[in-house]
């Protein structure tokens, strides 16, 4: 089971900021370990955030995202009370979702 | 002739062209090396992934472990069993039931031990980053960032402590090695850097979140969590001193050193660091 994300979600007018930092190893698939053997690849590949269960977007990420991943985006209309729904899928099908509330 | 004027002429304002343009690039050249990195941290400060260690270091502390399938939440750290707030910046310290002067690792070696009953050699002997010293660097994350914003504040009461200063002065001053380097060669002198890190000088209180009070950070180079232990021993590696034991006491009395030099910075631990 992978750690939690840690997810902030602040409202500034007539949206949100959101800043969603996600633990992952995100290996490339290109790295060797020190016997020479290729560590397979291993990273997300799949971003998804709801708001108040509404899809409000979508992302396909692949190995060039960086480990320990900082995601930062705003949604327009979302107000304190909200709640914002972050889901990671990695390409070994594990996955997480985890929730916040606009502030 | 004329025409050799002008030309001279124009070549001449050609010239202070590009001597203004040269100017200008040069100026815009230190803007970008000095405070280019303080803005590239400043971005990446909003989101420190130190915050993933400090989350997964609460639970751990919380969490009841090893042979004796006990918590941390018993040890004490210096201001009594179970108080964690605080209690970074004022380690290393002298423990009276160990007998010792301890940084937070050692120390943390010992609660693992009398708590859990984890042996010392599950963390030492382990590879940073793998097994238990993963649970280590968590730790030390969760732990010093609850004293985040307080400053250094090392006692020195005790003779122990004492001795342990000076002990960590002479090996911050011992020049060895195929290279004849001593802590001293790049943090001995205010102003140095290598390459585009500033290198803090650690004879006196380098500012408020410098050096020791850096300290554990996470490196974006490598995404892992640094503690002053692992900090510690890759310095003597770059100095290509032999490594030196985990938790040993020349680790510790160079955190005392540093430490102590270091009063009344501002902790910022755990920080960001490239």
């Amino acid at each position: 089971m992978a750690d939690p994300m840690r997810i902030r979600a602040q409202s500034s007018g007539n949206a949100a900021t959101v800043r969603v930092l996600m633990s992952h190893e995100m290996e490339t698939g290109l790295r060797k370990d020190a016997n020479g053997v290729a560590i397979p690849a291993w990273h997300i590949r799949e971003v998804s955030a709801a708001l108040n269960g509404k899809t409000v977007m979508t992302a396909q990420w692949g190995p060039s995202i960086s480990k320990n991943p900082f995601l930062q985006f705003n949604i327009k209309g979302a107000k304190a009370g909200d709640k914002v729904s972050i889901t990671w899928v990695d390409n070994k099908g594990d996955r997480r979702t985890d929730e916040a509330v606009v502030s | 002739m004329q025409a050799s004027v002008l030309k001279t002429g124009t070549a001449a304002a050609i010239a202070a062209a590009l001597g203004l343009g040269l100017a200008a690039a040069s100026a815009l050249g230190q803007k970008s090396t000095a405070d280019g990195i303080a803005e590239y941290r400043a971005m990446l400060a909003d989101g420190n992934p130190a915050e993933l260690f400090e989350a997964r270091g609460e639970a751990l502390w919380k969490e009841p472990r090893g042979p004796k399938n006990a918590s941390l939440e018993r040890c004490d750290l210096g201001l009594g069993p179970g108080v964690v707030k605080g209690a970074w910046v004022q380690l290393p310290r002298w423990f009276p039931d160990t007998k010792r002067v301890q940084d937070l690792e050692s120390r943390l070696l010992t609660c693992m031990e009398t708590l859990q009953g984890i042996a010392p050699e599950e963390v030492t002997k382990a590879p940073f980053g793998k097994g238990e010293q993963k649970s280590m660097e968590a730790l030390a994350a969760w732990i010093s960032a609850e004293s985040r914003g307080q400053r250094m504040n090392l006692p020195q009461a005790h003779p122990e402590e004492k001795r342990m200063y000076a002990l960590g002065q002479k090996a911050f001053y011992f020049r060895g090695g195929p290279m004849d380097f001593s802590c001293a060669t790049c943090h001995g002198e205010s102003g140095k850097r290598i390459r585009l890190q500033d290198l803090p000088d650690l004879r006196t209180n380098p500012g408020d979140g410098i050096g020791f009070a850096a300290w554990p950070a996470y490196r974006v180079s490598s995404g892992e969590l640094w503690t002053m232990q692992r900090r510690l021993n890759d310095c003597y590696r770059q100095q290509r001193f032999p490594y030196p034991g985990y938790a040993s006491d020349v680790t510790i009395a160079l955190g005392v050193f540093m430490g102590v030099n270091a009063k009344g910075a501002e902790s910022v631990a755990p920080s960001l660091k490239r």
